[in-house]
């Protein structure tokens, strides 16, 4: 036995209890057996009803799809996702190693900021990189001027190509492989070196050998996270005019208006997410392990010397300039140009509302999303506790939304919610004086915010799914033997135990919804616009200097959440008061 | 908990309640709601003379036409009416769609008939031209000699191979290309246009989805020769200094002046299916085209925007104007360019147009 089957054995030591020995009061456990269920149902609707579209198979058009654009938007798709998990999975996992397990000036800080970088929308670090790095932009501009060169005298990377699009995706996406990773670093490391030193590994050695290996779900978790978000981009891809399968699929809906083969190209779509994370869960499936107690001791982090240092400082500096300071310095010198503009008056009373606009759906959707994710999965766990493998499988497909693009996802909402709406319009018209054109679902922020919960559903469910797995079910079953009821099992031992796991599930859907772009476009209510839609559109037209304002509103309102699961990530779940001992 | 759950549903009931105003609005008579394309910040000051004029409210919701069409068949696929009274696109193509689609409703009108000439309206009176803008080349003329420069006169010119490696395009998704490329379609016939359309991908070197940015690559000699809306040379016309630098180091080309005329496209409007402002659109309409509203002057529909008025009455716009003297392409009708669009879009597919060679 080497020291990793070791480490597995270890992290296994705590059985799983017998479900039987749990003895509960029936009527309670029927609705929260079917309540989960009718949750779970209601957010697979507008994704099951889009297979009525998709049954509409036409085998010409696939053809001609096959001998056209097909192939290379296929072709993209996977330099896409496989460019953007290696990044991610590179950037992140070194970065999350190099900064919870050695010391060096300024650690602390650069631990804290690398998350900073969530906050941006992929689309704007691109039209930002492209305006600086293109061929028209300041930067070749000024190498030009000063040496003379005209086109083709000299060699520049080509911003506007794969490579840079991958860059541009790469330095949005990487803090979520690097917040998991470095959760999982600190969870594991304190053991880890523990029985390092037993054996007589370095840090190296412990890297590879012993952390790797356990922090391997989180870091595959961050790694696919970041691969979906690439694989349904459109607004990024777009601005690139990189065609993707998510493009494609935009394009063949609305510009072909063939919703039938949009539909079966998403299905495709879903197909090599769902490979992508099977393959991801194949591997995980060995390490399936509890929190074990005693873990909230204090590590000891090796401090670098010479150039080692001075590395580890440059490395910290470069990405965080890269991902944030860089975008950032840009959008505040476009902002401050548009600022002495004549005509600021209406625009800054119009921000106030498209801010107060993004706030209120990311805050909602979030709120939501967390909440269903936790009546969920706590009445799957409650039920039938890992014991319906069924039920679980049907739980996890509420995450689907995630491999799909926003504008499938909002398409089919429409399809659900148009009946709704159409009947309930007719029942007030005739009963209550309501004024037709006026809806209920469609004509408020309800539909919106259903496309963003079924969307992003998965980001809220993997978080808290992540931590009750956390959770051994000996200290429930524990509990359970006591006699303490549900909501008090719910309330004192799984509430403050999950708790870092629901902040983090509330400010990722927060700040994915704050950068949404396709679902807002086709569902929000009439003359209502948020700021991504107003950058999004200033971007396109080329208004740099106009687009910089509401981008930059993004990232403010982006970091505030951020900042505060920085906080969240300093407070490992073993220094909670509730865990057992 | 479950107190904190109950205050979590309330407090998500009140947050939705207060992003509701679409339930309040609809009933109001002084309302306009408009479901528009056209650009951010050219529409507002005729739009506010609008209101100003009559005290009818207009309320805007953008998107592209492709994105508002759909929205607008689901609006009436569901058997019910829209929320929109008035579809403002920028594309004739699109426009024509949702006639046949029978999402427009004939307009009544002899004041429209006689404001708008025949040429910017659909002959059975379901939408309206209320502004024109031409799409044409644009070139460097540091890097374009006059031989080359004498060898382009019409579209079909761009596949020339002098252009290889240094064209650049506008992506197939949008529709601005869309309809430029119908319209080869209409003027060449299927073979011929497929011919040109897989001779300009073989020379484009880069697809930027923003008409300003193909201006300023070809102002920086990135490339040389690009196709692009007039308007936007009329914005960096009368831009800032760095805007007016990029303007004065490219030059517009007229194509197609010697055979049938520059492509040209509209920015306009109908009123949508059982729309419940029907009156206040029909007044909107009426409005956007008079001839004191169609000028060339910034507070006017077409102006705001640099471009041509539809009314025939109507003043042209002094940048406009200083851009040379040319003929429109009338031979290919807008009412034309919906059933020609997707002949468009799979043309462009099978030529692999916006998908760059690596
Ligand atoms: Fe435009």
């Amino acid at each position: 036995m080497n020291i990793t089957q070791l480490m597995h054995s270890r992290a296994r030591i705590v059985p799983s209890l017998p479900t039987a020995s749990f003895s509960v009061k029936a009527g309670f456990w029927r609705w929260q057996r079917l309540l989960p269920l009718l949750l779970v149902l209601a957010l697979l609707l507008p994704l099951g009803v889009l297979l009525l579209y998709a049954l509409q198979f036409d085998l010409e058009r696939w053809t001609h799809m096959w001998n056209t654009f097909l192939p290379r938007a296929l072709g993209n798709t996977l330099t896409l996702i496989v460019g953007v998990g290696v990044g991610t999975g590179l950037l992140g996992t070194g970065f999350a190693w190099l900064l919870t397990a050695y010391e060096f000036p300024g650690r602390a800080w650069f631990d804290r900021l690398m998350l900073l970088p969530l906050a941006i929308p992929g689309f704007i670090m691109g039209f930002v990189y492209v305006t600086i790095f293109e061929y028209a932009g300041p930067v070749q501009t000024a190498l030009r001027g000063w040496f003379g060169w005209q086109r083709g005298d000299y060699w520049f990377p080509n911003i506007a190509s794969p490579a840079g699009l991958i860059l541009v995706l790469t330095l949005v996406l990487f803090p979520y492989v690097y917040m998991l990773a470095r959760t999982a670093f600190r969870e594991q490391l304190a053991s880890s070196i523990e029985a390092a030193r037993v054996m007589g590994y370095n840090r190296l050695h412990t890297f590879f050998r012993l952390v790797l290996p356990l922090a391997y779900p989180q870091i595959a978790a961050g790694i696919i996270l970041a691969m979906l978000e690439a694989m349904t981009d459109y607004g990024t891809v777009s601005y690139f005019s990189y065609p993707t399968l998510s493009e494609r699929i935009v394009v063949l809906w609305n510009t072909e208006f063939d919703p039938g083969t949009a539909t079966q190209l998403a299905l495709l779509m879903m197909v090599v997410a769902l490979c992508l994370i099977t393959l991801a869960r194949r591997v995980r499936g060995h390490a399936r392990f509890y929190q074990h107690g005693g873990q909230g001791r204090h590590m000891s982090r090796q401090a670098l010397r010479g150039w080692a240092r001075t590395g580890a400082v440059l490395a910290c500096l470069t990405l965080f300039g890269a991902s944030f300071v860089l975008p950032v310095s840009q959008l505040l010198l476009w902002a401050v140009g548009e600022l002495q503009k004549p005509t600021v008056g209406i625009l800054g009373e119009s921000i106030i509302t498209y801010s107060t606009n993004s706030v209120v759906l990311a805050g909602i959707s979030a709120l939501i999303v967390v909440f269903l994710s936790l009546l969920i999965v706590y009445g799957l766990r409650a039920t039938a506790v890992h014991r319906n493998r069924g039920n679980r499988r049907l739980a996890r497909m509420v995450t689907l939304g995630y491999a799909m693009p926003g504008a499938v996802v909002a398409a089919g909402v429409l399809v659900v919610v148009n009946p709704i709406d159409a009947a309930v319009t007719d029942f007030a018209t005739a009963f209550l004086g309501w004024v037709s054109p006026a809806y209920l679902l469609t004509g408020t922020v309800i539909a919106l915010i259903y496309a963003y919960v079924v969307r992003f559903m998965a980001v809220g469910f993997n978080s808290t799914d992540a931590s009750l797995e956390k959770i051994s079910p000996s200290m429930e079953g524990a509990a359970r033997t006591m006699g303490a009821g549900t909501w008090r099992i719910l309330r004192q031992i799984h509430a403050p135990l999950v708790s870092t796991g629901l902040a983090t599930g509330v400010i990722l859907v927060f700040v994915d919804v704050m950068k949404e772009l396709p679902a807002t476009l086709l569902l929000r209510p009439f003359g209502m616009d948020t700021l991504a839609l107003r950058t999004y559109f200033l971007s396109v037209e080329g208004w740099h200097r106009s687009a910089a304002i509401p981008a930059l509103m993004i990232l403010i309102i982006g970091l505030i959440p951020v900042f505060i699961l920085m906080r969240v990530g300093d407070n490992p779940i073993g220094k909670h008061r509730h865990t057992p001992e | 908990m479950q107190r904190f759950c109950t205050y979590l549903m309330i407090m998500v009931v009140l947050a939705v309640l207060s992003l509701t105003p679409a339930l309040a609005q609809s009933d109001d008579a002084g309302v306009l709601n408009v479901y528009s394309s056209r650009h951010y910040g050219e529409m507002e000051a005729p739009f506010v003379a609008f209101t100003e004029a009559t005290g009818i409210d207009v309320r805007v919701s953008a998107g592209s036409p492709q994105d508002l069409l759909g929205r607008l068949r689901a609006d009436i696929q569901r058997g019910n009416r829209s929320i929109a009274d008035v579809f403002l696109a920028i594309d004739a193509g699109v426009l024509s769609l949702a006639a046949e689609e029978g999402l427009l409703m004939p307009i009544e009108s002899e004041v429209l008939n006689a404001n708008v000439d025949e040429s910017f309206r659909d002959p059975e009176g379901r939408w309206f031209g209320l502004s024109v803008r031409t799409r044409t080349a644009v070139y460097n003329p540091a890097n374009v000699t006059e031989e080359e420069l004498a060898q382009l006169n019409d579209y079909s010119d761009l596949a020339n191979p002098t252009w290889q490696g240094r064209l650049c395009m506008r992506p197939a998704s949008h529709i601005y290309t869309i309809s430029l490329f119908s319209s080869l379609l209409y003027h060449l016939g299927e073979e011929e246009a497929a011919a040109v359309t897989q001779g300009i991908v073989s020379n484009v070197t880069r697809y930027i989805n923003s008409d300003t940015s193909l201006i300023q690559a070809v102002a920086a000699g990135e490339c040389d020769l690009t196709l692009v809306n007039h308007y936007y040379m009329g914005r960096l016309a009368n831009g800032s200094p760095e805007d007016q630098a990029v303007f004065n180091s490219v030059a517009i080309r007229w194509m197609n002046q010697d055979s049938n005329g520059v492509f040209f496209n509209v920015n306009g409007a109908g009123i949508v299916k059982d729309a419940a402002n029907y009156d206040n659109a029909v007044k909107f309409l009426e409005y956007m085209s008079a001839v004191e509203n169609q000028c060339g002057s910034s507070t006017c529909f077409p102006g705001s925007n640099y471009e041509l008025p539809t009314n025939p009455e109507a003043e042209l716009n002094e940048t406009v104007i200083s851009f040379g003297e040319f003929v429109l392409d009338l031979d290919y009708p807008l009412w034309e360019y919906g059933a020609y669009q997707q002949a468009a879009v799979t043309m462009l597919e099978d030529a692999g147009f916006g998908f760059t060679e690596n």
